[in-house]
């Protein structure tokens, strides 16, 4: 396996640094050997650059997969839009020579040139797939005695066929990350289901993209979490902010939202601050205090 | 659309009732698949409410890329210079800044405080950041989306 280059896209390190922190923080004291991906660009965001022109599209993902394939790593994600769009580019100019050969004459303008040589993975799954449930269990100092939503996030799991997670009707991988982290993830209905970001949707029809966060956010309330965890800035956004606006309607849920690489931070060690919760719109104080004194407790005694 | 794989099509519905978007909009994506066979949809407002869930796809019995369908669509829409206002300013991040949102005062004091520094993206390195403008003027992408 490849060493790792890490993949900020534009979400967070624009507008939730806090991730980008939590992310080299675990990465680090995972000892998983990482570097910037230095240069690198927007994806391009797949719901809607991927549906304006597929060309452009796969150029600039090929741009940044090239940058990763000049230093011999692997690409790592924090990202379901970035994992979707450059895992999808790589197996498509991997397995299309017509495609490969179109992206390659523009890439030829600025003297790169894709081979096809890297993976593109994404940090759920590479730690679930390298170091493990059970090891990373092993690893965390406080486990988190918290009741989590857990939201997987569409382009996490789907298209089955090219993720190769498993099934997307009832996934578990996601689950058995958060629990080895001591929580608990909570059943809820329509636990598989959009938070309604994607596709473009947020941008054009905001109010309409919130309808469908609010779907979710009243069926993850309901089944009394003390959280959402997610994988996936952009999920992480919808949430976060559609809970702010539809607060001004009156719909209080004051549910944090907390990406992976956050709560895994949070089981290592590192406090609310380190991991850039407060950075949030939603900003629960009781949330953070039960973290606090989670963290507080000496575990050597039990 | 010229797609052969969607004459197989037998409008069961199983996309439609999958689809978290046509809970709330009038999004019907089984009509969209049909009507896509028969005429030329480019202005239908509808294919622009579909958040790319990959739910119709992962369930349609026949097999049928549907998601895959919506985005061919949406191109073909795109090609005829039919693009939201909020999605061309979407793309005009892209071409400006090589983000599709860019990083902002705000967001950089927040970095600093955070010890993180400028991201390692284009946002920091203005030669990335031209081979970006020269990818997008060599597939001719302002081209597309500028009005
Ligand atoms: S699920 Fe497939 S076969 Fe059924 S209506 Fe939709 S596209 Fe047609
Ligand atoms: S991919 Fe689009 S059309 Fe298909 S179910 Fe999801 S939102 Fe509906």
């Amino acid at each position: 396996m490849k060493e790792l280059s890490l993949f900020l896209g534009c979400l967070i390190p624009n507008r939730y640094p806090g991730i980008e922190k939590a992310t080299k923080l675990v990465l680090d004291r995972l000892d998983i050997k990482w570097s910037e991906l230095k240069e690198a660009s927007c994806c391009p965001a797949p719901g809607v650059f991927r549906s304006f022109d597929r060309t452009t599209w796969l150029t600039l993902a090929s741009r940044n997969l090239v940058l990763a394939e000049n230093k011999n790593t692997d690409i790592l994600t924090i990202c379901n839009g970035c994992f979707s769009s450059l895992m999808d580019a790589n197996n498509i100019l991997k397995n299309d020579e017509t495609a490969r050969d179109e992206v390659n004459t523009h890439l030829k303008k600025i003297n790169m040139e894709y081979k096809g040589t890297i993976e593109v993975r994404h940090i759920t799954e590479f730690l679930y797939r390298e170091i493990g449930a059970e090891k990373l269990n092993h690893a965390i100092e406080k486990p988190l005695e918290l009741n989590v939503a857990v939201h997987y996030g569409c382009h996490l799991m789907k298209p089955t066929k090219d993720r190769k997670l498993g099934g997307a009707e009832c996934p578990v991988f996601f689950d058995e990350l958060v629990e080895a982290l001591g929580a608990v993830s909570v059943p809820y209905e329509g636990k598989t289901s959009c938070c309604g970001a994607g596709g473009g949707v947020r941008s054009a029809m905001l109010e309409t993209s919130f309808e469908m966060t609010g779907y979710k956010l009243t069926r993850m309330k309901k089944a009394g979490v003390d959280c959402i965890v997610n994988a996936c800035p952009f999920c992480h956004m919808q949430y976060d902010t559609g809970q702010a606006e539809l607060a001004k309607a009156g719909k209080k849920y004051d549910l944090p939202v907390v990406h992976y690489s956050q709560l895994l931070g949070m089981a290592l060690g590192y406090s609310p601050e380190e991991v850039g919760l407060h950075l949030n719109e939603i900003v629960n104080p009781e949330f953070e205090a039960k973290i606090r004194l989670i963290q507080k407790q000496d575990l050597s005694a039990v | 659309m010229k797609n052969p794989e969607i004459l197989t099509c037998f409008q069961c519905g199983t996309c439609h009732a999958s689809c978290p978007s046509g809970k709330y909009t009038s999004l019907n994506v089984r009509k969209i698949i049909r009507d896509s066979t028969r005429k030329d949809i480019s202005e239908e407002p509808e294919l622009w409410m579909c958040t790319t869930c990959y739910n119709c796809q992962e369930r349609c019995p026949r097999g049928i890329k549907v998601t895959d369908c919506v985005l061919t669509l949406r191109s073909e829409a795109v090609k005829k210079g039919i693009i939201l206002p909020a999605h061309r300013k979407v793309c005009a991040f892209l071409i400006e800044t090589g983000h599709a949102i860019p990083l902002d005062e705000k967001h950089n004091s927040i970095r600093e405080k955070l010890g993180l520094g400028m991201p390692e993206t284009v946002s920091k390195y203005p030669k990335a950041l031209k081979e970006v403008k020269t990818l997008l003027n060599s597939t001719k992408f302002p081209e597309l989306v500028n009005e």
